[in-house]
């Protein structure tokens, strides 16, 4: 299928996907570092497993990022 | 108030462009911003608001400059070792604009005297370093009805959004802090310093353009970049109806003190 990953087109093999999954084939190794947005829609976090990514979705990965003061 | 012979040539750059003029200088010089954190962030972004004539500059850190932070804590030189952030800062805007009102804060962010210090302030910039200051700023920030901008920085990456009462928050995108055990401390993770630079004069960029009324913020967006490839992005956001504070059915309701993440370079 084709989506749009952090302003990037991508074509991936898969036929069916969840979010759980695209984390997994993008290499992100701690998932829990990272917001997801879907169509412009912030995930909640419980739904990465359930949440289908359809041909054609636009998505987000959005990295917590400290950083500053010391 | 009107500005003097030495403000018109001291702020001329300002005042040529059409966009400011010297109403938006005036403006400019009545402003008070609040700076949180005067590290990596927090350093540029001081230096360039001290610079532009903000009239009152706080400062809030309770932190001692380290050998360590002059890496990218552009307004802490060498001599300033083992001196308040706050203090060695301050120093340094008296020197840049005596125009600037300078107050301290030499203790850290916390629920306690969050809402006291944000009282005075139009804009505040998150130049902290750790989650639960960062979402402490945001809850703060969201009850009190200040903008602020937050910012992050991380190896050579940098994201920062801009708040305004009514639009996204940063809980909206984060719903709460990471699990400390999944945020790679400073000290492992590293970071350029100029990248610091880069965000931190953003941020004070986004206080004068909220301040003069210039511009479009970066508010329901997210500005990302990668210094790597130095590739720009904003992505678009909006409120989140689940955000648990700003949301349909808000669940905070009082500021919180999170467990301060593992981020301490003297322990590093």
């Amino acid at each position: 299928m084709k989506l749009t990953l952090n302003g990037q087109n991508e074509t991936l093999e898969n036929e069916t996907l969840t979010i759980e999954e695209l984390l997994k084939i993008k290499d992100v190794k701690m998932p829990e570092m990272v917001t997801v947005e879907h169509n412009g829609e912030i995930l909640d976090r419980a739904a990465f497993a359930t949440t289908a990514v359809k041909e054609g979705d636009t998505l987000e990965f959005l990295y917590f990022m400290g950083g500053g003061s010391h | 108030m009107n500005l003097t012979e030495n403000q018109i040539e001291r702020y001329s750059r300002h005042i040529i462009l059409q966009d400011i003029g010297g109403v938006g200088q005036e403006k400019i010089l009545n402003s008070k911003v609040l700076i949180i954190g005067t590290g990596g962030l927090g350093a540029p972004a001081a230096l360039y608001l001290a610079a532009a004539g903000v009239g009152t500059i706080g400062l809030v850190d309770g932190d001692v400059v380290d050998i360590s932070n002059l890496q990218r804590q552009v307004i802490h030189f060498t001599p300033d070792i083992g001196v308040l952030k706050v203090e060695s800062a301050k120093a340094k805007i008296n020197q840049i604009n005596p125009d600037v009102i300078v107050k301290t804060y030499a203790e850290f962010f916390t629920a306690d005297n969050a809402l006291v210090i944000l009282k005075d302030y139009d804009f505040v910039i998150d130049g902290t370093d750790n989650f639960p200051a960062k979402f402490l700023i945001n809850d703060a920030c969201v009850m009190a009805k200040k903008p602020f901008s937050h910012g992050g920085i991380l190896r050579f990456a940098g994201q920062t959004l801009t708040h305004t009462p009514g639009h996204a928050c940063y809980r909206c995108v984060f719903n709460s802090p990471p699990p400390a055990n999944a945020v790679p401390t400073c000290s492992q993770a590293g970071v350029l310093g100029a990248i610091a630079g880069m965000l931190g004069t953003i941020q004070a960029a986004e206080a004068l353009k909220f301040i003069t009324g210039v511009g479009e913020l970066l508010v329901d967006r997210m500005l990302i970049f990668d210094a790597k490839s130095m590739n720009f992005r904003t992505v678009k956001l909006k409120k989140n109806p689940s955000c648990p504070l700003c949301g349909d059915t808000p669940k905070i309701t009082s500021l919180i003190d999170y467990e301060q993440a593992v981020c301490d370079l003297k322990k590093g």
